[in-house]
């Protein structure tokens, strides 16, 4: 993917354009607002990651609504260290996609641009995923394996799509918490973890081999092999 | 995030946690605080907890003040109208009393002064004489021999009121000159056993005094009648004038700094009290705008180097095995790495929580209130924790009626029952129960005023907080010293307590088994709507 990455801390910006060139990205840096509109404007991205506050007079909310004033329809995802649940809200309101608050694991991040940025292309209504022989029709709203029926409950449900839609993907812990459970705090509990093995227990009973995999330091994925 | 973890708590009284920091044991600041030294305590509600729309506190305060001050102007309009009246007919009726009475003695002084000059027959030409240029008829006379014979004058007989020889003035109703009237009467004693009557004809002057009195209360039931306007008008301006300022408190009350005082331009008292008010709210605004300006600050300023340090050891940990000698110095140098990112990542947890505290104290928040039943988030929160009790032996019950609406910020109010599930969860014994139920509350009474209109109760089976520790459970980092060596920051009740309190409501810790042991805790989070 092409990112350009819009950020004035110069350690947070190289750590993270390192990242994502390790992950395999081509990443152009801009380290104000002014020249981050400038080139998000007159160059095609995949995806922009913004700081919510910077410096030269156009700041990450500023940035995006111009951007979309006129159509441009890149997803952002913005990076911050405003916390504050309106803060989240504006940031989104304005046309951010997602918002990560700093300090954040690069696992985090990553895991986000790649969601962003590998979002099914094409506006036609995807009405059955499917992985390996694991089936979800969103339809009828059932899981089959192999042919074979699985009951799960409604949030069960609403994971296992979750992470179907993002298959080959690293989906973390506080994604799933958002965008499952659209809950905005911190559980200080593993009840994430409960409700995906949970949920793996179902898939994979009397199935050889596992689709939702657990990614070190990072997440779950779910994929074929 | 910890109660205390006394293994002896009786069961006490249930304790309601005051606002955090060093607030006193019990009762809620905000109720005293802003009552000055000089104002009467306000009759019934507490004017600055009012609900924001309803007028009702205000109302009712100025009523009694309004009307205390009517009926004070009522009550001095009224006794300066009496005033007025006794001085008016002291002058009038009494004058013309007065006025009698001189001409009388002076008449009387005379005709003793002629008796003892001419004698009787003296006093009685005298008398003739006066009788005989008196065109009004309106003087009487009685000289009396001793025997009672009448030696002159007018009147038919001499009045048996006056027989007793101590009678010296009378009003009496007489007949003289054939016609029978009202009368001012002066006798006096003659040498001899002589007696002599003086009298005036006052029928004129009562009918004048009758319709002076006639007047007066005219004119008085007029000015009670305009006295009882004025009060009214009086009553109505007062609260024509407050209601600016009462509007302005309410809705900053309701978190909406942004109002004013409406001021006249008159320059008067009320205008001096608003344009106090806007300055003081002008003084609230800044120092809320600075506060906010100072966390963003700090977060900005604290978040950024913490990311700092996060991004390198992150990166340090990818490059440790290249750099490091041998496997055992790599695992060692790894393992360091991550408890570092742990430590850090804790710190920012905390951080994150005291932001969030701060945030729901500012009240800031109340702008984001939205209308929303309690019971669908309750539920799914409690599917959510579900599997955590599960995971740790435990239960977790529901009961939770069709619908509990109410007016208030969701994702707070999920991440303070969120913070009482997870307590309960990692207090409780294996094998224990925790209780999450929710009822709509019939409109009580809270501590800020506004009517409670929900309850959330998070019930545990766990050891309980002590009655002593209660009262302390929200405050920040508060850990009673048996919750040490629990994981948790200190600071999930102070969230708690901070979200009842934005709602106007309260949190309520006690025994959830009285009497057993451990008595578990039950913690009732108590809501007001909007």
């Amino acid at each position: 993917m092409r990112i350009l990455l819009v950020e004035d801390d110069a350690e947070v910006a190289r750590f993270v354009r390192k990242g994502l060139q390790e992950a395999g990205h081509v990443v152009e840096h801009a380290a104000n607002g002014r020249d981050g509109l400038f080139l998000a404007a007159s160059e095609q991205f995949d995806l922009l990651v913004l700081d919510r506050m910077l410096p030269g007079g156009v700041d990450g909310v500023r940035l995006v609504e111009t951007l979309r004033a006129q159509g441009n329809r890149t997803p952002v995802l913005f990076l911050s260290a405003l916390s504050a649940v309106d803060e989240r809200v504006r940031g989104l309101k304005a046309g951010g996609d997602d918002y990560l608050v700093k300090p954040f694991a690069f696992a985090e991040l990553l895991a986000r641009v790649e969601a962003l940025g590998r979002r099914p292309a094409g506006d036609a209504p995807v009405t059955r995923l499917r992985v390996a022989d694991l089936e979800l029709d969103l339809l009828s709203r059932t899981v089959t394996r192999g042919g074979k029926r699985i009951e799960v409950q409604p949030r069960e449900f609403r994971l296992l799509e979750h992470l179907m839609r993002h298959a080959g993907q690293v989906v973390t812990r506080t994604m799933l918490l958002e965008k499952v459970w659209d809950y905005h705090f911190d559980p200080q509990t593993n009840v994430i973890d409960v409700h995906v093995s949970r949920l793996r227990q179902k898939l994979d009973k009397g199935f050889d081999k596992p689709l939702i995999h657990t990614v070190r330091n990072a997440g779950y994925m779910i994929r074929a092999d | 995030m910890d109660p205390s973890l006394p293994a002896v708590a009786p069961s006490g009284a249930a304790a309601a946690v005051p606002r955090g920091g060093m607030a006193p044991p019990a009762g809620d600041r905000r109720e005293r605080a802003p009552r000055g030294p000089g104002l009467p305590p306000p009759s019934g509600e507490d004017l600055a907890a009012g609900p924001p729309p309803a007028e009702g506190p205000l109302l009712h305060l100025l009523r009694s003040a309004g009307f205390r001050f009517a009926l004070l102007f009522a009550a001095l309009f009224a006794v300066s109208i009496l005033a007025f009246a006794l001085v008016l007919w002291w002058g009038t009726a009494g004058a013309l009393d007065r006025q009698t009475n001189a001409v009388l003695r002076a008449d009387a002084l005379a005709l003793e002064e002629r008796w003892r000059e001419a004698g009787a027959s003296g006093a009685a030409e005298a008398i003739e004489e006066r009788l005989a240029v008196d065109a009004e008829a309106e003087s009487i006379y009685f000289l009396r021999a001793p025997d009672g014979r009448r030696l002159a004058g007018n009147l038919d007989r001499w009045p048996p009121e006056m027989e007793d020889a101590s009678a010296v003035w009378a009003d009496l109703s007489v007949t003289h000159d054939g016609q029978r009237s009202e009368a001012r009467l002066h006798a006096i004693r003659l040498p001899g056993g002589h007696r002599l009557l003086v009298g005036r004809d006052v029928s004129d002057k009562i009918r004048l005094r009758q319709l002076l009195a006639e007047g007066l209360i005219w004119a008085a039931g007029f000015a009670l009648l305009f006295a009882l306007f004025g009060a009214w008008l009086l009553r109505r301006a007062l609260e024509t004038r407050l209601r600016p300022a009462f509007r302005t408190a309410a809705a900053i009350a309701g978190g909406d700094l942004r109002q004013r005082v409406r001021l006249t331009g008159l320059g008067d008292e009320f205008d001096r009290l608003g344009a106090t008010m806007n300055a003081m709210l002008d003084r609230i605004d800044r120092l809320m705008a600075g506060v906010k300006g100072v966390s963003d600050a700090i977060a900005h300023d604290l978040r950024t180097p913490i990311a700092r340090a996060r991004a390198k050891l992150e990166d340090a940990l990818r490059a440790a095995p290249d750099g490091a000698a041998t496997a055992e110095e790599a695992r060692a140098l790894r393992a360091a790495i991550e408890e570092g990112i742990a430590d850090l990542d804790a710190v920012t947890r905390v951080f994150q929580a005291l932001l969030r505290i701060a945030e729901a104290e500012a009240g800031a928040r109340r702008a984001a209130f939205a209308p929303l039943d309690l019971v669908p988030l309750l539920a799914d929160l409690a599917e959510f924790y579900g599997a955590a009790a599960e995971a740790a032996g435990q239960r977790l019950e529901t009961d939770l009626p069709a619908s509990v609406p109410l007016t208030g910020d969701r994702d707070l109010l999920l991440q303070a029952v969120a913070n009482l599930l997870d307590n309960a969860v990692k207090f409780g014994p294996p094998g224990g129960t925790v209780r999450l139920s929710a009822r709509a509350l019939p409109g009580e009474p809270g501590p800020a005023g506004a009517a409670l209109v929900a309850e959330v109760t998070v019930a545990d089976e766990g050891p309980g907080i002590a009655p002593a520790d209660r009262a302390r459970a929200g405050e920040r980092f508060f850990r009673a010293d048996a919750s040490r060596n629990t994981p948790g920051s200190g600071l999930g009740l102070s969230l708690v307590l901070a979200v009842a309190h934005l709602h106007r409501g309260e949190l309520v810790l006690e025994d959830a088994r009285p009497g057993a042991r451990p008595p578990g805790l039950r913690a009732r989070l108590r809501l007001a709507s909007g």
